[in-house]
């Protein structure tokens, strides 16, 4: 199976703001397949939120610009009637936020609220589209799901909240779902539950999922593909373990150096100097050059003159670095990132 | 919902109680001797204690506060012997200065200011929220530009000035319609409105001017909130999403307001009453302040101060209607 | 042995719960903390981890005093904090600080960062050597702040910086404790680490105990040398940070740890995981028993009737629970009964 679901090459958002353009999304490509993960992984601010609703045709503000192509269900969507788009969204593709308490309305009940998403798309009556929701609801795990759709947002748990959102996403079947954060205001125990539900319900439908989040545990326990985001650049991407075993730029090392690990008995962190840069004005060179603690290993200054170019190291790993491959390894090694035998 | 409601019914009595205190202390509290104020100018000490005894006035003041209240509910007499008068319930006091029972007067001007308040009301919620809603969806274009330099200016002008323009040019310029002369809808509907759609419309601009930038404001708000980028993932065409989701989210602090500027207006809408010489509640007010006429004064803050707590009760429960989080916690 | 800095015994703080429009009437109590007992040791460090909602906040205030608890003891420096009259109390407090979650609302706007972060040199009425301002500067220069940004406003500094100024402000006059609550949980990986070593160097440069609350167990097992977790107002379990992290005997902190997802996809993938079942009960009506028993998959009828009391196990573990995990079965992969999916 490897068919393509999604496929976004060369996209790029622009906000046009009194201080200057932002550019949030800046050329990045990748592929979702069908039954697979990809994980979209960065700090706050680095484009992964924009970069996902660019793809949902979901960014409505006047002064964005969108370029670039996003390859769905076999239609190309940028550029084509906004209304195409809508009939896709909760149809074919669907989304999932990081707060479910206010990502859904606080003055419809959870029935009314998914009933109107299978309605949308579909002539069905009321009483047929209140079985399919409470089939649903029950497939999420909610408990006597009846009663609770007729209860409001308010009256359910954080983690049952997110079923809901779960729940409604997937009701129309999908083939792509966009999650954003899905677990980030969760506990622990809840958002284990919560990935579980996803990892189940992928594998009976088969959808496709694009998962963004900030925490590496999350990718290692989710993702068949890693984009690493990092101002708005997609700065390394890789299948997962490769990303966790062979990294290949400073930006992801910093990363994995700098989480508190609950598995290595190392109990050193070794963090990232420095803030993420404002994407207003980037550095001409390599984004993250100023935080890099190896720009100096690279010759002429180059890092901070020359933006590095989305180079491959195996046919499915690529990077955005000036360090040689040989480099690289070199200073994984001596710094003990990923595995080193 | 219902024990809501009678919660609200409970702590409105409450208020009104405590309402009637503060107005009545007010009556009592001002430096000047009510008796005083009850007869002209040829007045004798002896004038001025009969018209203390038979007022009660000389009584104790927990005794005066029940006999007023009492009066409200159930009508009284003053004086005693042959020389009473009788004051009907509701009764509000006896004003020595027009020689009438206030709620007399208060029954003729009420309609009046009735009719002028809720005909402005129906205008400039009508127009408010219409373009404050065609605004916010045409944010930062030249449509939302043009309404919202036209609703500072409605918003910045005074009353009286919209009020008078719209007098010397539509009547005495142009003599479009003749001048205002108030009767009853009842009496002479023509008349009526010819006397009244001026200050509907003078009264309903300043306020339209406001309910379009405030549902404006609603407007945009509530379309960034998440939900509505929830309701757009479903799929929604864009109207249901603004009529259906923004609009009634949105809603909730426009009918706070919207109540309290009506109630506010019930009390009397002072300067467009006078402007059109409406004879209105706002105008009975002002004419009693400058009479010193207390009774009327008192009479006429209670029932000021009673729309003003009625709508906050009703503004209340139609919040609880709308938000299902106040109604069910 | 030395004595403890801070002594915690069956500290409680309730919060009414009230109904009516007119009169309040009080119809229960959110259970918030309920009854905590721990030493923290000069120089230590206690991490004090659990969900959010069961009570790790308000224990980490009612501790400071800043919150007055409800029933229970609290010594710091062998002096019975509870017992301080008002001057005392704000005597001792330049002894204990309090470090907060959000760098945005714990700072006040209008204020420069000069004077907040030498704000406790006046309350307290200290004289530090040399001006307060070069104090001032020298501690923004210790915590990596510039120190030319002293008339610059909070709102200027991002969100590491801004828990940096809190940082200088709450060792500004070397206190002996320090309750750090969540003070990196809003802070983005990279900034994360940056501030967690801060607060590791600062601890081993003046020896400072901190109480360090979070809901993240893998940032706990960081910077703690024992842990106590708990859960809905109680401590569950309390030991060192190894043996809580290799060896946990509380059912809850097993399976608490065991929905921690490892940033190693290998091993990720090959662990067993616990996933407990629903939510959190609520505080002011906890189950009746042991308050884990509606979640816990070992529950028995006497879990749900006897509260089972905190008790050492062996050497400075301790642990509230009728039926302890078997030791020896753990390290490896496998806990019997215990392979709960949520469905
Ligand atoms: N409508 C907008 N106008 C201007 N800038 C925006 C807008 N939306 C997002 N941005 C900017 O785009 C950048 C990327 O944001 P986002 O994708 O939300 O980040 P992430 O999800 O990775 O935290 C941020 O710097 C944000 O400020
Ligand atoms: N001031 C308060 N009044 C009432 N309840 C409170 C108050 N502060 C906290 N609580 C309740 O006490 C419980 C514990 O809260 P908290 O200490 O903030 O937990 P945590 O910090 O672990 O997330 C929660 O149920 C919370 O709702
Ligand atoms: S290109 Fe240079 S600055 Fe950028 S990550 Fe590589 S070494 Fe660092
Ligand atoms: S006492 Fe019983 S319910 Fe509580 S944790 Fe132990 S086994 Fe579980
Ligand atoms: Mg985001
Ligand atoms: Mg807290």
């Amino acid at each position: 199976m490897s068919d393509v679901v999604l496929s976004v090459k060369n996209l790029s958002v622009e906000f046009a703001t009194e201080d200057g353009s932002v550019h949030a999304v800046d050329n990045v490509s990748y592929e979702v397949k069908r039954g697979k993960t990809l994980a979209i992984v960065g700090e706050s601010g680095s484009g992964k939120s924009v970069s996902s609703l660019a793809v949902m045709g979901l960014i409505k503000s006047s002064n964005a610009t969108i370029s670039g192509e996003v390859h769905f269900g076999g239609q190309e969507l940028v550029g084509i009637d906004p209304e195409e788009v809508r009939k896709l969204r909760g149809l074919k593709m669907a989304m999932i936020f990081q707060d479910p308490l206010s990502a859904l309305h606080p003055f419809y009940t959870i029935g009314e609220q998914l009933i109107e998403a299978i309605q949308v798309h579909e002539k069905v009556s009321n009483s047929e589209a209140a079985q399919r929701v409470k089939i649903m609801l029950d497939r999420v795990g909610i408990a006597s799901a009846e009663q609770r759709m007729d209860e409001y947002p308010h009256q359910l748990s954080g983690g049952m909240r997110q079923r809901v959102m779960i729940a409604m996403a997937l009701i129309n079947s999908p083939e792509l779902l966009i999650a954003d954060e899905p677990t980030t205001a969760l506990d622990v125990t809840v958002q284990a539950q919560i990935l579980e539900l996803l990892r189940d319900l992928q594998k009976e439908f088969g959808t496709a999922i694009v998962l963004i989040t900030h925490d590496l545990g999350v990718v290692a326990d989710m993702a068949d593909d890693v984009m690493v985001m990092y101002g708005g650049q997609a700065v390394e991407q890789s299948p997962v373990r490769e990303l966790f075993y062979t990294p290949q730029m400073p930006y992801t090392w910093g990363l994995l150096a700098s989480i508190p690990q609950m598995h290595t008995d190392s109990l050193k962190l070794d963090p990232i100097p420095g803030t993420p840069p404002s994407l207003i004005n980037l550095p001409a060179g390599c984004v993250f050059a100023p935080r890099c603690a190896h720009r100096n290993s690279v010759p002429d200054g180059l890092c901070l003159t020359t933006r590095p170019e989305l180079t491959t190291v195996s046919s499915e790993h690529a990077a955005r670095c000036h360090l040689s491959v040989e480099q690289r390894s070199e200073i994984r090694i001596s710094r003990n990132i990923g595995k080193v035998d | 919902m219902f024990p809501y409601i009678i919660r609200r019914f409970m702590l409105m009595i409450f208020m009104l109680f405590v309402l009637s205190v503060v107005t009545f202390l007010l009556f009592n509290a001002v430096p000047t001797d009510p008796a005083m104020l009850t007869c002209g100018k040829t007045c004798t000490p002896q004038i001025v204690e009969a018209n203390r005894i038979r007022l009660g006035l000389d009584q104790p003041l927990p005794v005066q506060y029940f006999e007023w209240i009492k009066g409200i509910f159930v009508g009284r007499t003053y004086g005693s012997g042959t020389q009473t008068f009788e004051c009907h319930a509701p009764c509000l006091g006896y004003s020595f200065k027009n020689g009438e029972e206030v709620t007399v007067m208060i029954k003729q001007a009420l309609p009046v200011t009735v009719y002028l308040a809720l005909g402005a009301f129906v205008l400039w919620m009508i127009f408010g929220i219409a373009s404050g809603i065609y605004a916010a969806n045409r944010k930062g274009k030249w449509q939302d530009r043009g309404i919202m330099a036209i609703t500072l200016i409605g918003y910045s002008l005074p009353v009286f000035l919209i009020g008078l323009m719209l007098l010397l040019f539509v009547i005495v310029r142009a003599n479009w319609l003749p001048y205002p002369d108030y009767v009853s809808p009842l009496e002479n509907p023509i008349q009526f409105f010819q006397t009244m759609i001026l200050p509907w419309i003078s009264l309903a601009i300043l306020y339209a001017a406001y309910y379009t930038r405030l549902t404006r404001s609603q407007m945009l708000e509530t379309m960034s909130e998440d939900y509505i980028r929830t309701a757009r993932a479903k799929g929604l065409p864009e109207k249901r999403v603004v009529r259906k989701h923004a609009f009634r989210a949105g809603l909730t602090p426009i009918v706070t307001s919207a109540g309290m500027d009506l109630a506010g207006l019930l009390g009397g809408a002072v300067i467009t009453e006078y402007v059109f010489s409406l004879p209105g509640l706002g105008r009975l007010a002002i004419d009693a302040v400058k009479d010193y006429d207390l009774p009327t004064i008192t009479a006429t803050t209670l029932v000021a101060a009673t729309f003003i707590i009625i709508a906050n009760i009703v503004v209340d429960i139609l919040y609880a209607a709308i938000d299902p989080r106040v109604r069910l916690s | 042995m030395s004595t403890p800095i801070l002594r915690v015994r069956d500290l409680q703080k309730y919060f009414p719960v009230t109904k009516g429009t007119f009169v309040k009437k009080q119809v229960g109590n959110v259970r918030a903390v309920d009854g905590l007992s721990f030493d923290v040791m000069p120089g230590e460090t206690l991490g004090l981890v659990g969900e959010s909602g069961c009570g790790k906040s308000t224990a980490g205030r009612s501790m400071l005093r800043l919150l007055e608890p409800t029933a229970g003891s609290v010594e710091f420096d062998g002096r019975d904090l509870l017992a301080m009259g008002k001057r005392e109390l704000v005597r001792t407090r330049r002894e204990m600080q309090m470090i907060f979650q959000d760098p945005y609302s714990s700072l006040n706007p209008r204020h420069t960062v000069g004077s907040i972060i030498g704000a406790p040199f006046e309350v307290q009425g200290v004289k530090p050597e040399g001006s307060v301002r070069e104090a001032v500067q020298s501690l923004m220069e210790r915590v990596g702040l510039n120190p030319e940004h002293y008339n610059r406003y909070p709102n200027e500094f991002s969100g590491g910086q801004r828990q940096r100024i809190g940082i200088a402000r709450a060792i500004a006059l070397k206190p002996k404790l320090i309750v750090c609550d969540e003070p990196v949980s809003a802070l983005d990986v990279s900034i994360q680490a940056q501030v967690l070593n801060l607060l590791d160097d600062i601890q081993k440069e003046f020896g400072i105990a901190y109480v360090f609350v979070a809901h993240d167990l893998s940032v706990v097992r960081h910077i703690s040398d024992r842990v106590a977790v708990m859960y809905l107002g109680k401590i569950m379990e309390l030991t060192t940070r190894d043996q809580l992290y290799t060896a946990p005997l509380h059912p809850y902190t097993h399976a608490l740890l065991s929905a921690v997802p490892i940033a190693d996809p290998d091993r990720e993938r090959a662990r067993e995981r616990i996933i407990l079942n629903g939510d959190l009960p609520s505080p002011s009506n906890p189950p009746s028993g042991c308050v884990f028993n509606t979640r816990c998959w070992k529950a028995t009828d006497r879990c749900r009737t006897e509260v089972p009391l905190l008790r050492e196990i062996s050497t400075g573990h301790q642990i509230a629970c009728h039926f302890p995990e078997d030791k020896s079965a753990q390290g490896q992969s496998t806990v019997s009964g215990a392979d709960f999916t949520s469905h």
